[in-house]
């Protein structure tokens, strides 16, 4: 059980705090909502590319980095398909520097041309690194634009591709800035040797004096329910042939989040998972195989990828997970099989809560979603999730008309 | 009174932090294998971390020991791979096996509560295990697919070369495995090395977190009464065999946009006195993002999206090395920008503005990486594994603190000369 207390700011700032006195250490968290899903489809990648930019120096501070490492902290952002995160850890005697840094780039950047020069070549080779210079490198972006046809989901956060990052100018920036980077769009998150009363006044002190902006309100073209099962081929450069398909699942929020999350567990998380067990062991028909899912904030995708044995086709090895995933929507899962992915879950999340750091980033998101308080109440939802209601779900979700399939094929 | 947002609040300097390593607590098994706990923590899990002097080091065939360390897990007289894998999954515990040079790893995480679930089984493996054929072949033809994919990757290759240019293919810290290697290990070459380095090898245990109460108990009924730590365990040694040419140019895949960049020099292990100060030289230069080379070579002309250096953490002898995927057409300025910010340190003194703020950086984070009792035992481990006390500890503190500009320009006249360095690219 999480403790924390919970206000908002006049501006709108809604801001959580979270009592440790067992660590010399504090997290200060800034979540902005706001994600690659709200960017213009002609110029993707912008939430990711900004999240570098807010390093480079705000409308007081020439640089964020410094001030911040000279007080003992450190920093990182991540920007998701639904969000952008901001944290630090600092020693809790220094938080103040955090929050000064803090409101400041929230206040305005300083909308350095610099900056935007540099970042967009930093951006660029991030892009190569993980996209285009990796074996396998584009499959997540042919299978977005294979499965969404509407939604935003269809594009990565880094972007549709290098053009938009490279063509990003100044005053899309200052656009986007404006937008999103609002106090009311926004949650802070402190966490550690602080207490609330403390937190209270510098939020106050440095928060409180920025404009709130204009109510976000998001609008996002929503996917419709797939009617056909879509299929695409690639051939390239790679060593081994993989096989990834995708189903449509509901959002974060839907009633069946939980038992989606056991399911592919159940199918393809870890050692004791179906697909390794009869597919990587006692078949030998992929050297590796795992089922996952997105656990987006909107409708996501069940994904199972895998890499054939070599000498194993393609069409031998999508009918044998076609046939476990028969298996699950005919039979009822066993109860032990059940409770090793509640118990699973459990010890994920005692692991997870270990740290003040993944203390501040979860109760950051729950609030996002509409209440830190259901952070709290995740377990529960898990351990009341029974067989029939992965069976259910499994009906719902495993239907051929929702699939898309990409077949990677090596060229050699 | 109107916020002064150019103000900067004030610190508490780092250096003022009076930082202390907690003490561990300590034990010995009935078969004298030794104990080492860290209490603490609000989650009701631990972790108990096994190591073995089971490295590469010890083994006379490429891959026996790590694959020995993998598939320990796949089997024993009494239960298939399957099996034990549920053992451990069904009450959400989770082990990892790893091995490196000198040991390697049996790492158990778990809830507090089922502790006493899994510990049987964590014994069964290092007493019982079988190693069957199937699972030695399956993982084989695995790893030989694995490897083909791992080849394609520029950085992997540039991984494994400079490794070899410096220590040499024969020793453990320069080799690597082909496909030819994974085919060639037999049953019986996991069998021997498995009974000599687990079996009945040298075993020293390190425990985190919230405990059971009669932990002490189960581990000396379980773990306590195994032939562990019977015999001594021979010392091996390598002859380092670095070699000859300093500079290699690769090209692993004429298409690539980027190339795999790595500049590395010998360096002394931790018991050298230049191992601390040289790790605030090496903050300086590419130690985290506020560093020469991070600023230079990322922030200021945008070639990379990052660039480190870190001196390896080896426990007989290390090296300095600075790793970097660059965009093709600028992997050479990137390298002339390494050159360049190693000249700068060896001849102008770093001002001690930019040091204090290394040095608070350092002290920071020091302070966050003690945060918690994983990280805890963590530290304690590697310094009983490297034959430190916590004097090691409270020195490099001291080191820390009291470094001076001059110290750290000796050390870049003597460490960052090119001369020294081996460079290679992978495209």
């Amino acid at each position: 059980m999480i403790q924390f207390d919970k206000f908002e700011l006049d501006n709108g700032l809604k801001v959580i705090v979270h009592q440790d006195t067992s660590t010399p250490m504090a997290v200060v968290n800034v979540l902005y909502n706001v994600g690659a899903k709200d960017e213009d489809p002609h110029k993707t990648g912008f939430a990711h590319l900004f999240e570098h930019l807010m390093f480079g120096g705000s409308i007081n501070i020439p640089i964020y980095d410094e001030p911040l490492q000279r007080a003992g902290g450190e920093n990182n952002a991540y920007t998701t398909n639904d969000l952008t995160n901001y944290y630090c850890q600092i020693p809790a005697e220094n938080i103040e520097t955090a929050f000064w840094l803090e409101s400041d780039r929230m206040l305005s950047l300083a909308f350095s041309e610099k900056s935007l020069e540099v970042q967009r070549k930093v951006v660029c080779e991030e892009f190569k690194e993980h996209y285009i210079n990796k074996p396998y490198g584009d499959a997540w972006h042919k299978m977005r634009t294979l499965a969404y046809t509407n939604h935003p989901y269809r594009w990565m956060t880094i972007g549709a591709s290098l053009e938009h990052v490279e063509q990003a100018k100044m005053q899309d920036v200052k656009d986007f800035f404006f937008k999103f980077y609002r106090p009311n769009n926004a949650i802070l998150v402190v966490t550690g040797n602080v207490t609330t009363e403390q937190v209270k006044q510098l939020a106050e002190k440095w928060f409180g004096p920025i404009a709130a902006g204009v109510a976000y309100e998001r609008n996002l073209p929503m996917e419709p329910v797939q009617h056909k099962s879509r299929f695409q081929d690639v051939r390239a450069d790679v060593p081994l042939d993989m096989l990834m398909m995708t189903w449509h699942m509901g959002g974060r929020l839907d009633q069946n989040y939980h038992a989606t999350d056991l399911m592919t567990d159940v199918i393809g998380g870890g050692a004791t998972s179906r697909l390794y067990e009869q597919l990587i062991k006692v078949k030998q028909i992929f050297s590796s195989i795992d089922c996952y899912h997105f656990g987006t904030i909107d409708p996501g995708l069940v994904v199972i990828e895998g890499k054939l044995v070599k000498g194993i086709t393609m069409s031998v090895a999508e009918k044998a997970v076609l046939d476990e995933i028969e298996l699950i929507k005919n039979t009822m899962m066993p109860t032990h099989e059940v409770q090793k992915v509640i118990n699973k879950t459990e010890s994920l999340i005692c692991f997870e809560d270990m740290s003040i750091m993944n203390r501040a980033h979860s109760l950051a998101y729950y609030e996002l979603l509409g209440d830190a308080h259901l952070m709290n109440q995740e377990l529960e939802k898990y351990q009341k999730v029974t067989p029939e209601l992965i069976q259910q779900t499994a009906q719902q979700i495993f239907q051929d008309t929702n699939r898309n399939t990409l077949y990677y094929y090596s060229k050699s | 009174m109107a916020l002064d947002r150019h103000m900067a609040p004030v610190i508490k300097d780092a250096i003022d932090f009076d930082i202390k390593l907690k003490p561990y607590q300590h034990f010995v098994l009935d078969n004298q294998v030794e104990v080492y706990t860290y209490e603490g923590g609000a989650e009701p899990v631990m972790l108990m971390d096994m190591v073995f002097f089971a490295g590469n080091s010890y083994e006379n065939k490429n891959w026996v020991a790590a694959a020995t360390n993998f598939l320990l897990k796949n089997g024993t007289t009494k239960k298939s791979a399957f099996e034990i894998n549920e053992a451990f999954e069904f009450y959400g515990a989770h082990l990892s096996r790893n091995c490196y040079n000198e040991t390697a790893t049996i790492a158990l995480h778990c809830l507090t509560k089922y502790f006493k679930e899994v510990i049987p089984v964590v014994s069964e493996l290092i007493s019982e295990a079988n190693f069957p054929e199937k699972e030695l072949q399956i993982y084989q033809q695995n790893l030989i697919q694995r490897l083909s994919l791992n080849l394609k990757k520029s950085d992997f290759i540039a991984n494994r070369f400079i490794d070899e240019y410096l220590f040499g293919i024969d020793h453990p810290y320069g080799k690597y495995a082909m496909q030819e290697d994974y085919k060639n290990v037999t049953l019986a070459d996991l069998t021997a090395f498995y009974d000599t380095y687990y079996k009945h090898g040298k075993c020293i245990i390190f425990m985190a977190g919230k405990f059971p109460s009669d932990m002490q108990e189960l581990l000396n009924k379980h773990i306590g009464q195994l032939p562990l730590n019977k015999k001594v365990i021979a010392d091996v040694t390598h002859p380092i065999v670095s070699a000859a040419q300093k500079h290699y140019s690769v090209v692993n895949d004429a298409s690539s946009v980027q190339g795999s960049i790595r500049i590395a020099r010998h360096f002394p292990n931790r018991h050298h006195p230049d191992f601390a100060p040289t790790q605030v030289l090496n903050n300086i230069f590419g130690g985290f993002f506020g560093s020469r080379l991070m600023r230079n070579i990322r922030e200021d002309k945008g070639y990379t999206y990052g660039i480190h250096s870190y001196i390896q953490n080896h426990v007989q002898q290390c090296a300095w090395m600075i790793s970097t995927d660059a965009g093709k057409d600028v992997c050479k300025p990137t390298i002339e920008e390494v050159y360049k910010e190693m000249k700068i340190l060896r001849e102008e003194l770093v001002s001690e503005d930019e040091l204090k703020l290394v040095k608070n950086y350092v002290l920071g984070g020091l302070l966050g990486d003690l945060d918690g009792p994983f990280q805890i035992i963590a530290r304690w481990k590697s310094y009983i594994l490297n034959d430190l006390t916590d004097a090691y500890f409270y020195n490099t503190i001291d080191v820390v603190k009291s470094i001076k500009p001059e110290q750290l320009k000796t050390l870049a006249e003597q460490y960052l000369k090119p001369e020294d360095f081996y460079e290679l690219v992978v495209y």
